[in-house]
């Protein structure tokens, strides 16, 4: 299966009573674990025809909140419903909800095609469907392998023929794309992007913002169990990159020290690039040519969604490493907030600078 | 068909093809039919050749049923092992999750667990208690005693056999559910139904001797037993009641449990 592949079904969007088809609703839900609050109040809906990412470090709740989703893990209080009704009340949860959780969780010993054969049983799904599945994932060479020889590429593609197995609105992926080849995480890109463009209801977690720029619609992001952000993407990038202005000049030191004089915050990189927040490129100008400095770059820098994202969740990582060490700043700016905690920021606001 | 029934049938139907489609389990199935009969077999030869031997005290307790099926005691390692596995395996490799997502209810699915394993076990056991049986008194040739079928209780125990190890069979699925961790379950299982019977037999006099009646499997054994040798036993039907509600009182937790727990 190419990524090229596409689901040629009719948009299938449909209303059921008072609530959407393939919504998911979260109210006040809140996950304890002994004195961890490993979920903490969220409201969320998740809607069809798009991909919701669902954003956090690790250890951010995501992976808790996707199993109370699916009945796994009770909340301690609060709810999901699913399709308006709570996944436990379910009689055939496939033909609504598939899911992907751990491509792992299968026994060694069995074939993928007696897996899903078992899968298909237990939701009434007619045993052709099996066939089908196997071949949209491109697993059919080896339906009647052990699952136990298989790689982490070939299992993310079984549990994936799993969740598609009962044609279900709403899809939810657990970090798909950890551990895969570009190959594959290429395929699973395009297939989350067709199955939103079907109209079904996506939501796919990840720890990493550069993945969802690129297949999510919406997101949302959460850190220490609590929503910080449900925003489509453009407006996340919108509302949150701080913008700076970097500036060469023939004597930087001493502009450093006159745009410091006019309000600015200036940090001078080890190249002698001055970073200025807080002022725009119209008034450096003003202030450099009534200075007398010789100006060799004038560049506005717009940051990065991982900046954006590392602003937001920078209060709510769980487990870090030391800072290494860092510039020296003027004075504090949303920017170097976000470039200071590690060298990963740094790295990414580079390769925004790069592509500016 | 009703909803209820159709939700029903489909858990059958996935817990079947579940259970049918690990090579493991075919295996521990033959080994068990094997160490039944072949089991009972040496027993029984090793009691022809010693016969002449044995006193007269011995020779009158003899019980020539509960000897051809002592290998029983030995296959309930496999089929204990089984009732665990059924269950650990699923949450060891976490496809418990993909099992509840598919099926959210979790009892109904615990239960057929239970009643598939149980169900096969007690139809080969049954049979191999059978051929278990008849090869033994073959062996027990005169001047051994041997018994028929026709005897008084002998039909019961041969039967007996089967139904010991559909329980025990249980017994492990039930354990399996309440622990979730294959060492820990196996180990609660075997030190119950082997080690408890022996640690009990340490305690001295008449406390004893009443206490080791009441555990799982010294009662269960009465099940399959024809020739009773003190006067502390429970008896067949009262010794297969008492092992019977171990087993359903584990059941009954773990499928409690099993609703209010996260997977």
């Amino acid at each position: 299966m190419g990524p090229g592949f596409s689901f040629p079904r009719p948009r299938r969007r449909r209303r059921r009573g008072s609530y959407c088809l393939g919504m998911i609703e979260a109210h006040g839900l809140t996950k304890v674990y002994g004195d961890t609050k490993a979920v903490d109040g969220l409201d969320f809906q998740v809607k069809p025809g798009r991909v919701t990412g669902f954003l956090g470090p690790n250890g951010a709740g995501k992976s808790t909140t996707m199993r109370m989703i699916l009945g796994l893990d009770l909340p301690t209080s609060g709810a999901v419903t699913v399709n308006g009704q709570g996944y436990r009340g379910k009689v055939w949860p496939l033909r609504e909800v598939g899911a992907l959780l751990d491509a792992r969780a299968v026994h060694p010993g069995r074939s993928a095609y007696n897996h899903l054969h078992s899968l298909a049983a237990a939701n009434g799904i007619a045993r052709a469907r099996v066939d089908e599945v196997l071949d949209e994932v491109g697993l059919t060479s080896v339906a009647g392998k052990r699952v136990g020889g298989f790689s982490l590429g070939m299992s993310q593609r079984l549990g994936i023929a799993g969740a598609l197995l009962g044609d279900p609105e709403i899809l939810m992926f657990d970090e798909p794309v950890n551990g895969l080849d570009p190959d594959g995480i290429l395929w699973i890109r395009t297939l989350m992007r067709s199955l939103a463009e079907d109209g079904r209801t996506v939501l796919v977690s990840s720890h990493l913002m550069s993945e969802m720029a690129l297949t999510a619609d919406h997101l949302l992001i959460i850190g220490r169990g609590r929503l910080l952000a449900d925003t489509s993407l453009a407006d996340l990038i919108g509302r949150h990159s701080a913008e700076r202005v970097d500036v060469r000049a023939a004597d930087a030191p001493r502009l450093a020290g006159d745009l410091r004089a006019q309000g600015a915050g200036v940090s001078v990189e080890p190249d002698g690039t001055l970073q200025v927040t807080g002022m725009g490129a119209v008034r450096i100008g003003e202030v450099a040519a009534a200075r007398g400095h010789v100006l060799h770059q004038l560049r506005d820098v717009t940051a990065s969604l991982e900046e954006a994202y590392f602003r937001l969740t920078d209060d709510s990582v769980t487990y870090r490493a030391p800072a290494p060490g860092t510039t020296e700043f003027a004075g504090p700016s949303p920017v170097t907030a976000a470039s200071a905690p590690s060298a990963g920021p740094r790295a990414a606001s580079r390769i925004s600078e790069a592509r500016a | 068909m009703t909803a209820a029934g159709l939700r029903l049938r489909a858990t059958a139907g996935s817990e079947w093809i579940k259970f049918r489609s690990v090579r493991s389990v075919p295996a521990a199935l033959l080994a068990t039919a094997v160490v039944v009969v072949v089991g009972g077999l040496l027993v029984t030869a090793g009691f022809r050749s010693g016969w002449s031997t044995m006193t007269a005290s011995e020779r009158a307790t003899f019980d020539p049923t509960f000897q051809s099926l002592h290998g029983v005691e030995l296959a309930q390692l496999f089929v204990g092992a089984l009732g665990v596995l059924t269950v650990t395996g699923e949450y060891t490799s976490g496809l418990i999750r993909t099992t509840f997502a598919a099926t959210p209810q979790r009892a109904q699915v615990l239960a057929v667990k239970g009643l598939i394993l149980g169900g096969v076990v007690w139809v080969l056991c049954t049979v191999a208690s059978f051929a278990a049986f008849f090869a033994g008194q073959v062996v027990l040739t005169a001047p051994a005693r041997h018994a028929s079928l026709g005897d008084p209780g002998v039909l019961r125990a041969v039967f007996g056999g089967g139904v010991y190890l559909l329980l025990i069979g249980l017994f492990g699925c039930g354990v399996g559910a309440l622990l979730r961790r294959t060492a820990a379950a196996l180990a609660a299982l075997f030190g119950i139904v082997l080690v408890l019977p022996i640690a009990v037999a340490l305690v001295p006099g008449v406390l004893g001797a009443r206490l080791n009646e009441y555990l799982p499997s010294t009662a269960g054994m009465e099940f399959w037993t024809v020739v009773r040798t003190g006067g502390d036993a429970l008896g067949a039907w009262p010794g297969l009641a008492v092992f019977a509600l171990y087993v359903v009182a584990t059941g009954v937790a773990a499928l409690l449990l099993l609703r209010r727990r996260d997977v």
